[in-house]
């Protein structure tokens, strides 16, 4: 048996409200590939955030023990002088510098007054023909492309010394050439020795290049998959990561009667807003009808909020195509007034960032949206607005003292409650609710839940996009899968599993 | 309203309570002279163009602490336009409607590259302060020019003789002056009392007796005292008058108007805002249209006061405006921040200068106090809301 690099012991790391990880146990041994699988939330990369110094040793309960030691890092620095590097989702290279200056960012080379700057990009030269690019590092890292950019962070990771290197999704970004080359890269790394963690979606890429598979489930670790010892199939990883119990965490809706397509959208194809070239949402059509809800289900990144903001008004994107029909009619919704206007409404996955003013009181975020109403001839009506956040405070059952508090001192799921106050204000007909429950505790999550049966059952349509597959399938009338921009599939209530939404998800990305 | 804390009253009155320690203070080394009628009616003419410049400044930085660096010569270069106007013997309501004019079309071309093109206000406004710095003395061709016109200086209250007759007459306390000060007096408590009646009728909660009435009659005595004050000098100063006009209009548009509301929002969140359905380039553009505009209430204030106009008029002016602002509490990364604050903020920095000439302090080591207070000022800001996280 191979020797043991790192073993993480019952683990437990708590924020205000929520157990992001319960007792978690990690075992990895030297010269492996290890995996972490897991749903969005499920806590894979708050377990590397504190493998990494990110949150400080005493912040969390357990222990890490790293080459036979017991480590307590109190900062990434810590952690990477002991060889542990990680490599996140979100690239963290500055564009305007070059790829040796990004290389050696807070690791300069030279002596403290002057950085050595032929050793610098002489050894940058070095490490890039390790990870096999052959550009100059005097490159400036905007000039090159995003599956080139994540072998730098590579190349810049084993600069550190790397002994151990955990990927976050390292290829969420990148196409299918690109994936497979740092795949390759990864396992050529394994020959010469170095133990790897990547945490990804991708399944099929986990099968190909792990040795072993652990998997992690509301914060607990489920099982560990040895590749040697046991058969791993894309299924059998599935089962694991879902094998979760539907119990009564969602409210029945009663004699809701589903009438006539409120909203529908045909062959909407949208690029991103800097990489014109790129498509975000690829010929998706899509409809709902009054009285119901549609799930969009789908991995982050698979485009679902694209699609949602880009038919709210425009608001992502560009050389947007496809028609959009409200009750019937076509309708070219230019800016975001004229999407109110048309009764439409999308309630953002992001609610401190997008959605709130956070340092105003909760009546004024009620009326942001519709301040029109209760403005006659530009003056507000300061009675009418009070009387509106207290009719949508009690409607909505939001916890606060009085509607004159600051919303950011509220937790989670009143917050998302103020901003679906804000929106449901609006009078919409058709409500897209991005992420409506994330972040926030059960019993919030079943008082939206309740919120949105009210809506429909007042006729109106909810689009849904969750990557929570118990509340997509829990709440859903019908079910559309996106995957990579494009819709994957469509699943009615009745036939819909999370097996089936995630073997769906699986053979469309691996088609592409 | 929740109830307050010591702690919590201490922190929303930071300010006021400051300027009431620094009068204090004054009051001590300079044996009471800051607080003679004639400092008093000083302090508000002298200032003038604070609380006008920085009632602008407020809603510029109110979008996200925005600041506009070019008011100093465009209080200048419309005071340059107006006098030469004048000089040329046209008719002074003309030059009076060119140079508002002027102040909306400066603020037209900043707030056009500010939110529209995106060029970062500090820039843009940059831009603008060299600019019309340079023309201002194109206009006047580097020389000084006097206003004769009598009504003009009169009505925006410069020279020697400007203050609101006493339609009384009498000799000792100007009648009209303490008359004006009972009224406002009068109508601050009725306005108070409707809008108590108001929400008691309709149920909604209402701040405690006590904490209004000791607001209340602490306000009013403040203002009887300025008008005391005023009436035993030579009455209201005109200046005052448009500062009050100023400071009016500007508090009801921030507290009570969809546009005021769209500023704070802004600043809150600008994200939240667009995606609300507001055009958020809008916000910004109006909010330096308006500075613009104020800018130019301001020069002619200035050149009224001073009966004059120099290519050097307003140099260091806007950052008198600025230092108001955050003193008075605006939040350097925008969104929070009042007209009451900029009141507080303008009156605190000039009782600072005042009781230090009176003093006879250096005025090099003023500007030193100065720097000092508005980094204190806005240190406390950022470290009262870290305590938050």
């Amino acid at each position: 048996m191979a020797k043991v690099l790192l073993e993480m012991k019952n683990i437990t790391k708590t924020f205000p409200g929520v157990k992001a990880l319960d007792n978690v146990n990690l075992k990895v041994e030297e010269g492996e590939i290890h995996a972490l699988v897991g749903e969005n939330g499920a806590g894979k990369s708050t377990l590397m955030n504190v493998l990494s110094g990110i949150y400080p040793y005493g912040t969390y309960e357990g222990d890490i023990v790293y080459n036979g030691e017991v480590c307590k890092f109190n900062k990434i620095k810590d952690s990477e002088e002991k060889g542990i590097v990680i490599i996140h989702q979100e690239l963290a290279l500055v564009p305007y510098m070059t790829i040796g200056e990004n290389m050696f960012l807070g690791n300069e080379r030279g002596k403290s007054a002057a950085i050595d700057w032929n050793e610098t990009y002489g050894e940058a030269d070095k490490y890039l023909k390790m990870v096999g690019l052959s550009e100059s590092s005097k490159t400036l890292i905007k000039d090159i492309g995003t599956g080139k950019q994540q072998l730098v962070e590579i190349a810049k990771a084993l600069a550190k010394h790397a002994k151990l290197l955990i990927l976050d999704e390292p290829t969420s970004s990148l196409n299918e050439t690109d994936s497979q080359a740092l795949l390759d890269l990864m396992l050529k790394f394994k020959k010469e020795g170095m133990t790897s963690i990547i945490i990804s979606h991708k399944l099929n890429e986990v099968a190909y290049v792990a040795d072993k598979i652990t998997v992690i489930r509301d914060g607990s670790t489920i099982e560990t998959m040895d590749k040697h010892t046991t058969e791993i199939s894309e299924d059998r990883i599935i089962q694991g990561m879902v094998g979760r119990e539907l119990t009564d965490r969602f409210p029945k809706r009663h004699d809701v009667k589903i009438g006539d397509v409120n909203m529908e959208v045909k062959n909407w194809t949208v690029h991103h807003p800097l990489y014109p070239e790129r498509k975000v949402c690829d010929n998706v059509s899509i409809k709902v009808r009054k009285g119901e809800v549609v799930g969009i289900s789908g991995l982050m990144g698979a485009g679902r909020t694209e699609l949602a903001m880009s038919i709210f008004g425009q608001s992502y994107g560009t050389n947007i195509s496809g028609q959009l029909y409200l009750d019937g009619k076509e309708v070219h919704l230019k800016t975001i007034k004229q999407a109110i206007k048309n009764k439409l409404a999308y309630v953002t996955e992001d609610r401190k960032g997008n959605g709130l003013v956070l340092t105003n009181p909760i009546k004024i975020n009620t009326t942001l949206a519709n301040l029109d109403s209760i403005s006659p001839r530009m003056i507000i009506d300061k009675d009418k607005e009070y009387q509106v956040a207290e009719e949508y405070k009690g409607k909505l059952k939001t916890k606060c003292p009085t509607v004159e508090q600051n919303v950011g001192n509220l937790s989670g799921g009143n917050q998302q409650k103020v901003l679906l106050a804000k929106w449901m204000f609006t009078d919409p007909d058709v409500l897209i609710l991005d992420e409506p429950t994330r972040g926030i505790d059960v019993g919030a999550k079943y008082e939206i839940y309740c919120i949105i049966n009210d809506l429909v059952a007042a006729g109106k349509s909810v689009v849904m996009i969750s990557s929570e597959l118990p509340e997509v399938l829990g709440m859903s009338d019908r079910i559309y899968v996106m995957n990579e921009g494009r819709i994957a599939g469509e699943l009615s209530a009745e036939e819909a599993s999370q097996e089936k939404i995630m073997s769906i998800i699986v053979s469309s990305g691996k088609g592409a | 309203m929740e109830r307050l804390s010591a702690s919590a009253i201490l922190k929303k009155y930071t300010m006021i309570i400051a300027l009431v320690l620094v009068v204090i203070f004054f009051s001590f080394t300079t044996e009471g002279k800051i607080l003679f009628p004639q400092n008093i009616n000083n302090l508000i003419s002298q200032n003038a163009y604070v609380f006008v410049l920085a009632t602008g400044m407020l809603l510029c930085i109110l979008t996200g602490g925005n600041i506009d660096l070019s008011v100093g010569s465009v209080v200048c270069f419309a005071g340059a336009i107006g006098a030469t106007m004048m000089d040329k013997k046209v008719n002074i309501w003309v030059a009076v409607l060119s140079m508002l004019l002027i102040g909306i079309l400066i603020g037209v071309w900043q707030g056009f590259w500010i939110a529209y093109v995106k060029v970062p206000p500090f820039i843009a406004t940059l831009a603008g302060m060299y600019a019309f710095r340079g023309l201002s003395n194109v206009v006047l061709q580097g020389m000084t020019v006097s206003l004769k016109s009598e009504t003009f200086i009169r009505v925006f209250g410069g020279g020697a003789d400007c203050y609101i007759p006493d339609v009384f007459g009498g000799d000792g306390l100007n009648m009209t002056c303490m008359l004006a000060g009972c009224v406002a007096v009068i109508i601050l408590v009725a306005m108070q009392l409707k809008s108590r009646i108001n929400n008691k009728s309709r149920g909604y909660e209402t701040a405690p007796l006590g904490s209004t009435v000791a607001k209340l009659v602490v306000i009013s005595a403040v203002i009887l005292w300025v008008t005391y004050k005023l009436a035993s000098y030579k009455g209201i100063p005109t200046a005052l008058i448009w500062i009050l006009l100023v400071l009016l209009f500007y508090g009801y548009l921030t507290t009570k108007t969809r546009i005021g509301r769209y500023l704070y929002a802004v600043g809150g969140n600008e994200k939240a805002t667009r995606l609300s359905g507001i055009n958020t380039k809008k916000v910004y553009f109006i909010a330096y249209v308006n500075m613009g505009l104020l800018a130019a209430v301001a020069g002619i204030l200035t050149i009224a006061r001073l009966t004059t106009a120099q290519p050097t008029y307003g140099q260091g002016y806007e950052m008198d405006a600025i230092g108001a602002c955050f003193i008075g509490g605006a939040s350097a990364y925008g969104g929070v921040g009042s007209v009451v604050g900029v009141v507080v903020g303008a009156t605190l920095m000039g009782v600072i200068n005042m009781g230090m000439s009176i003093m006879g302090i250096d005025a090099n080591y003023q500007k030193v106090v100065k720097g000092l207070v508005l980094l204190a000022a806005v240190a406390f800001d950022v470290l009262s809301k870290r305590e938050k996280k």
